[in-house]
């Protein structure tokens, strides 16, 4: 898919200093997601501590993020001690007790050569089940995710390189005449803590996000209105 | 006679009773001044206070100064140049008659008018179109009539326009002034030398003015429309210089961004974003990036986001209940408002479903607007009122139904009351394919 394309690639001015070269064309898309589980603490409630939550971001697939996040920083409500609360490393969650439900700022800082800007995503605590749901449980905890991607557009060549082959990764088919350098010897494994959250304790509340469903519904539906367009205009 | 006496006595009494009483009385009640009625209001007695201070009164004006009497004198008036005497009332106060010259004398002004001496008139003002006499008589006119051209024109002995003879007497006035002026200088500053008479431009300014008066409405009409459409495209000329020189300053500006940012030359659509790419507010909230040439200046967005705009671009012109109407669509359809699972695919794919949805909405409403001009057209062609046309629909319709029965087509009954505002999606649709095939059977017939 890379390729070892010998042809030029399009004419842009050589980088100043401390510009790195761009692709154009081409965006990288990382899905995520991110959320809040909470789970009633039943008997050991307080008044002010009857519920236990984690708040995280994480890999759509469980991959791990590290390789674009540098860190996240989760912004909670006032009433909590420290409220900014910063994680510099995987897994990006922060678990707390309280009792109220709010809005968590959650902002993502990349590396330097994926991107200078943050990005930032809202969400909105729960921690009472709905009406139909029942009593609460200690067992079944209430599930609040949101799939979203970050597209990165006209990414860095260097962090393309660094990137193509990682699994957290969504790799557009590259436009004709990218000429890449090959790509080099895979990075050794360094013995340092797992990133991705595949065998995360709170794994098995994770949702699946299969994006077929959704295509397949959408495509019935577009049918159904061409249809009834046609009819129309006849 | 007794009842006589009786009545008698007593008559007798009381009258000479009353007799006396009223002549007692009758003193008492007569006051001096004012009658009986009034005097009694104040309660039949005089006021104690009197109203009125008699001293208080205004006394006629004293005329003890002057003695005035009014005369029939003769008089004379400075302006005429006889010695007529004429008579008028005159105030003369304490036998000394006024002194003054008659008061009107002093409205008698006339208009300098220069002389010139035969020896001047060969040197400087000769002219090829009017001999002396004539100059000399209209001179002489001049002063008569004050420099009442009008009349002057009306009484000369040869037929010039009133224009020749301003232009003649103005053009000698200003070769006297300057020949006879010590410098040039002196008189330059005089009107008749800085702003010469033109009588050609006379001429031309009274033709113009009185075509003017005599437009006709219509013409009038004409006049202002091609004066607004010039109007208008020389401000379409100013505007599109004011792009041209705008455009290249955005060039310039865009050249140099892309230097810095090593981008290539994006065309028109991305040079109006320029400062994004350095600035410190996150990509989701820059409101400025939505369209795809733009979206590469900003580095990181959420796909969501992205969707979002588009979105909303999309619906931009759209009313609020189309929105609604979208949503409701979408949601009968069994797709989320907000794809749950966003990958370029989803996103893609939603993005052209409602687009599909408002173009069909927008179809539909044209169909709509056709059919009801089409109807209103009908009507004005004086068929009877009483025309079936909706039952006659109805008849048509029904085999029609199990076609459109995929859609709810148990709601055609409620479509004619809700041609309007069709809230159901597939109430709307339902009904115009249906109304068009009658009219074609109709039109056969």
């Amino acid at each position: 898919m890379l390729g070892i394309q010998k042809i030029q690639l399009s004419r842009k001015p050589p980088p100043l200093s401390g510009q790195p070269k761009r692709l154009k064309d081409v965006e990288l898309g990382f899905p995520i997601v991110y959320g809040t589980i909470s789970f009633w603490l039943g008997k050991k409630a307080s008044e002010y501590n009857s519920h236990k939550w984690t708040v995280y971001v994480r890999g759509a697939t469980n991959e791990d993020l590290s390789v674009i996040v540098k860190r996240v920083v989760f912004q909670l409500h006032p009433s909590f001690n420290n409220p900014t609360r910063i994680v510099e490393s995987p897994p990006f969650e922060i678990s707390e007790t309280g009792w109220g439900e709010f809005e968590i700022a959650i902002s993502l800082f990349f590396h330097s050569d994926v991107c200078d800007k943050q990005l930032d995503l809202y969400h909105q605590l729960k921690l009472y089940p709905d009406e139909e749901s029942g009593p609460q449980s200690t067992k079944k905890p209430v599930v609040i995710e949101t799939y979203d991607e970050v597209v990165f557009s006209e990414p860095s060549e260097a962090f393309f390189l660094r990137v193509q082959n990682h699994p957290a990764a969504i790799i557009p088919r590259l436009p004709a005449g990218l000429n890449l350098p090959p790509p080099g010897p895979p990075e050794p494994v360094l013995e340092k803590k797992r990133g991705d959250t595949k065998d995360h304790p709170l794994g098995q509340w994770f949702m699946n996000f299969s994006e077929a469903d959704e295509l397949l519904k959408l495509a019935a539906a577009r049918q159904q209105v061409t249809i009834i367009t046609d009819f129309v205009c006849f | 006679m007794d009842a006589k006496d009786i009545l008698g006595i007593p008559k007798s009494f009381p009258a000479s009773q009353e007799k006396k009483a009223r002549p007692q009385k009758e003193p008492q009640r007569k006051p001096d001044g004012i009658s009986r009625e009034v005097y009694a209001l104040t309660g039949g007695m005089a006021p104690l206070m009197p109203t009125i201070e008699v001293s208080h009164l205004k006394r006629k004006a004293v005329v003890d100064k002057e003695k005035i009497t009014w005369q029939w004198l003769p008089f004379t008036n400075s302006a005429r140049r006889d010695n007529l005497q004429l008579y008028h009332w005159v105030r003369v106060v304490n036998g000394v008659p006024p002194t003054g010259d008659y008061q009107f004398a002093k409205y008698n002004k006339s208009v300098d008018i220069v002389k010139y001496t035969d020896e001047e008139y060969e040197k400087y003002l000769t002219d090829p179109m009017w001999t002396k006499e004539e100059t000399d008589q209209l001179f002489d006119m001049c002063e008569r009539f004050d420099l009442r051209f009008i009349v002057i024109a009306d009484r000369f002995p040869s037929p010039r326009a009133v224009e020749e003879l301003k232009n003649r007497y103005y053009s000698v006035s200003r070769a006297l002034l300057i020949t006879r002026a010590p410098s040039a200088a002196d008189v330059a500053g005089h009107p008749l030398v800085k702003e010469p008479y033109s009588m050609t431009h006379e001429m031309e300014r009274k033709r113009a003015l009185s075509a003017v008066l005599s437009r006709t409405k219509q013409q009038e009409l004409r006049d202002s429309e091609i004066l607004s459409e010039a109007k208008r495209i020389m401000e379409s000329r100013k505007a599109s210089k004011g792009v041209e020189s705008a455009d290249l300053l955005d060039d310039h500006n865009d050249i140099e961004m892309t230097e810095k940012v090593t981008h290539t030359d994006s065309p028109s659509p991305s040079s109006n974003i320029q400062p994004t790419s350095t600035a410190a507010p996150s990509a989701p909230l820059t409101e400025s990036a939505t369209t795809p040439a733009s979206l590469r200046m900003l580095r990181v967005y959420l796909r969501t986001h992205v969707l979002d705009q588009m979105v909303q671009a999309a619906i931009s012109n759209a009313g609020p209940r189309t929105i609604k109407r979208v949503e409701q669509t979408l949601s009968d359809l069994g797709v989320h408002i907000k794809p749950k699972v966003p990958t370029k695919a989803v996103c893609a794919e939603h993005l052209e479903l409602r687009k599909e949805i408002l173009t069909l909405f927008n179809l539909q409403k044209q169909l709509q607007n056709k059919e009801i001009e089409a109807s209103a057209t009908r009507e004005t062609f004086a068929e009877p009122p009483g025309t079936p046309k909706r039952p006659y629909r109805g008849d048509t319709d029904r085999p029609f139904v199990p076609e459109a029965a995929g859609f709810g087509g148990e709601r055609m009954g409620k479509r004619d009351h809700k041609r309007k505002v069709p809230g159901r999606f597939i109430d709307a649709q339902s009904s115009p394919p249906q109304s068009k095939r009658p009219r074609k059977l109709k039109a056969s017939d």
